[in-house]
């Protein structure tokens, strides 16, 4: 990145033996929006509190805007920071609660009165300014947190799980309102979140937390797409990982060996030696059944399991050890468990990760 | 109703009887009975019913009637029962003093002779209204103010106005003054202490934790007299405390500690602290652990932080812990009457004094009235206050 905006330099943190993030190096641009993801205990929300001045990192430095912010108490960051419980002060109302930010400020009643205004009416509760967060349901209160995270013009925006506690219709709304606010306000935005499906509709780029370091970074499609590792491409959708070896590398084409005998072909992105062990990642929603028509890999395989979706079938089929989920459309005839199919991909949608 | 509702009622009166008669008789009734005594004067009405009528039609101002004295020696002719006669001497001599000795006189003259006697040649006292008045007063209801208005350092003179006692004859106002003082004193030290220390013991947890509120509960779990010996022992000029400071050489001499107003101060705010720090503990321990951080991330300085979020949702706990302590401290006897001097003791020691010193029940009872009465006054400004500024979390 030519110009970061924030800037974590070989940052570690510790808590007595045990370390949660080890040695990261972590660029974020001015106006972007960066997931961290990962599982719980991957190191993602010391990050996000060592960002927010909450916890000091062991060793390391980060930057943000030119200077160097990890001695900064918290409240000179200047960083909105939105909770996984909202963190509403209970006993101020609504608009006391988003006008905290500027009373701390010492900003002038007449400018807060209207400021407040306008935040809450861009977060539609300017009927509710008088609310307590007790009367207000889940999603409200996690709109009031947000007015309040951004009433004061933050340089960066830190989310923590903010809508974990949100079901899936209202977590849902609620993704598409943050993606807008981002757009309309230009913000900077770290969202920390455990759920893959968050992170692929939000974010410019998506960062892989695994162990206290960053598995892998990018842009959500090259990440789905191309998962470096074994544990990306499991973490990120749903894959079908198979193991194979090695034959042949022809060109930009590899032939490998799977297991139970049958041959696939692959397209060598990384470097591969002949009679190496490889691991693929086929999506499910990549393999197609029948296809007679479709050029490319070809393995015989037994249905074993036809699961209903709504949208979509969900078929698991066994070819010699070898389980293979398979994501099909409904226009397919249907299959019964036992029948033989003949299933086909492409060469390129065999992505090799490193285990 | 139908029956088997019935049956659940009589079930759960069943269960709540032992406490409700626990309650009517060591509660209630003593309670009751000591109001009663505060404001019932029964005995001059009892030992001079022929008198109280003579009385009656008295103006108060003019020279006693010859009816009233007749009435007042056939009234004491009649009075067989000691005891009777000593509760009418002691009534009336502290209503005036000098009818100790007045009605022995009487008493004697009437026993000896059966026929009228000239009441003003025995003494001449009798030939003063002012006695007459106590008298009068005394006699013609079975129930007085007197004692509520003496434990408010009032009287009644001889035009039945209220007026002010003279600045000598009783200190209730000072004592009952300095009582809300040391009390109101002991609250504020115990906030000034008990605060940080809730705040800290909430802050940490696992063994620490523990151990801090260990450090409150022990001395709960001691008992109260134990507590104040201890202080007795500790305060005293060649004491623990004495001694360290004058080995570190803080000091030359003993700083006095022991029978004044500093030491029932200290013994009473670490007898009390528990019921300051145990309220605010359980108050902070409800306020979510992301608050502070988000108003330091909202921009809010940590004693800001502090002033805005954690000091009003913690000042229910401040309050409740606040009026317990107060509660308690106003009633407390053993302690200042142990470690206090004697400008140092509470309404309580009086109220003791009273009641086995004096024997005095009538006032005893309207001490504790008045006591009563202001303290149910503060509560119901206290319920006033906080049903006001009410913070539903």
């Amino acid at each position: 990145m030519s110009n970061p905006f924030i800037r974590l330099e070989d940052v570690s943190k510790s808590f007595g033996l045990l370390t949660v993030v080890e040695g990261l190096n972590l660029e974020i641009g001015k106006g972007e929006f960066i997931s961290l993801l990962g599982p719980s205990g991957s190191g993602k929300t010391t990050i996000l509190m060592m960002l927010a001045g909450f916890e000091n990192p062991t060793s390391g430095a980060i930057w943000a805007g030119g200077k160097r912010i990890d001695s900064l108490p918290p409240h000179r960051r200047n960083m909105g920071v939105v909770f996984q419980n909202y963190a509403l002060f209970p006993h101020m109302t609504v608009s006391e609660n988003v006008a905290f930010p500027l009373k701390m400020r010492g900003r002038p009643g007449a400018e807060v009165t209207e400021r407040v205004g306008k935040a809450l009416d861009m977060v539609q509760l300017g009927s509710l300014a008088e609310r307590r967060p007790s009367q207000l349901s889940g999603g409200q209160q996690q709109r009031v947190a947000l007015a309040r995270a951004l009433i004061f013009e933050p340089e960066v925006v830190l989310m923590d799980e903010p809508l974990g506690a949100l079901d899936k219709q209202l977590r849902e709304q609620m993704q598409l309102d943050i993606r807008d606010l981002h757009r309309r306000l230009e913000l900077t935005i770290v969202f920390v979140t455990h759920d893959q499906s968050e992170a692929l509709t939000m974010s410019d780029r998506i960062a892989i937390f695994n162990r206290g370091q960053i598995e892998q970074i990018g842009k959500p499609s090259d990440i789905y797409d191309h998962p470096s590792t074994q544990f990306v491409a499991e973490f990120i959708g749903e894959t079908n990982l198979v193991r194979g070896s090695v034959q042949s590398i022809e060109g930009g084409t590899a032939r490998v060996q799977l297991p139970g005998g049958q041959e696939v072909f692959i397209e060598t992105a990384t470097d591969l030696r002949p009679n190496g062990s490889v691991c693929l990642s086929i999506r499910p929603e990549r393999i197609k059944v029948g296809g007679r028509e479709v050029a490319g890999n070809k393995i015989t395989a037994a249905i074993s399991d036809v699961v209903y979706h709504g949208d979509h079938l969900r078929l698991v089929a066994r070819s010699d050890s070898q389980a293979l989920v398979v994501k099909t459309d409904r226009s397919q005839p249907t299959l019964s468990i036992g029948e033989e199919v003949q299933l086909s991909f492409l060469p390129s949608d065999c992505w090799v990760v490193r285990p | 109703m139908n029956p088997p509702r019935r049956s659940k009622q009589v079930i759960s009166l069943v269960l709540v009887a032992p406490l409700l008669l626990f309650l009517v008789f060591f509660f209630a009734f003593p309670l009751v009975t000591m109001m009663r005594s505060a404001v019932s004067d029964p005995v001059a009405a009892r030992a001079l019913p022929t008198t109280a009528r003579a009385v009656s039609s008295w103006d108060r101002v003019s020279p006693p009637t010859d009816e009233m004295k007749a009435a007042f020696v056939a009234d004491l002719r009649q009075i067989g029962d000691d005891q009777l006669f000593g509760d009418l001497v002691r009534r009336l001599n502290s209503a005036k003093s000098g009818f100790r000795t007045l009605m022995s006189k009487t008493r004697t003259a009437a026993s000896e002779t059966d026929g009228n006697i000239d009441l003003i040649a025995l003494d001449k006292r009798w030939a003063d209204p002012s006695y007459w008045q106590a008298v009068s007063v005394a006699a013609s209801s079975t129930f007085t103010d007197r004692n509520l208005l003496a434990a408010v350092d009032l009287q009644r003179d001889a035009s039945s106005a209220i007026t002010a006692l003279p600045a000598d004859a009783s200190a209730n106002k000072v004592i009952m003054l300095r009582t809300f003082v040391m009390a109101l004193t002991v609250t504020v030290v115990c906030v000034l202490i008990g605060l940080p220390f809730a705040m800290i013991a909430a802050s940490v947890d696992g063994w620490k934790r523990q151990l801090l509120l260990g450090a409150v509960l022990l001395p709960l779990w001691t008992s109260l007299l134990v507590r104040t010996a201890a202080w007795f022992i500790l305060l005293q000029d060649r004491g623990l405390i004495n001694s360290v400071l004058m080995q570190l050489g803080v000091t030359s001499g003993p700083v006095p500690l022991i029978f004044n107003r500093i030491g029932v101060i200290i013994a009473m705010t670490h007898i009390l602290l528990p019921f300051m720090v145990l309220p605010i503990f359980s108050v902070l321990i409800g306020i979510p652990k992301n608050l502070m951080p988000a108003a330091a991330s909202l921009g809010a300085h940590p004693v800001r932080a502090f002033l805005y979020v954690l000091l009003p949702l913690a000042l229910r706990g401040v309050v409740s812990g606040s009026l317990l302590v107060f509660m308690s401290a106003l009633g407390y006897y053993i302690t200042p009457a142990l470690i206090g001097g004697a400008r140092d003791q509470m309404i309580s020691s009086v109220i003791a004094y009273y009641a086995t010193g004096a024997a005095n029940w009538g006032m005893a009872g309207a001490l504790g009235l008045v006591l009563l009465a202001a303290t149910m006054i503060l509560y119901a400004i206290y319920l006033r206050l906080s049903s006001e500024r009410e913070v539903r979390p």
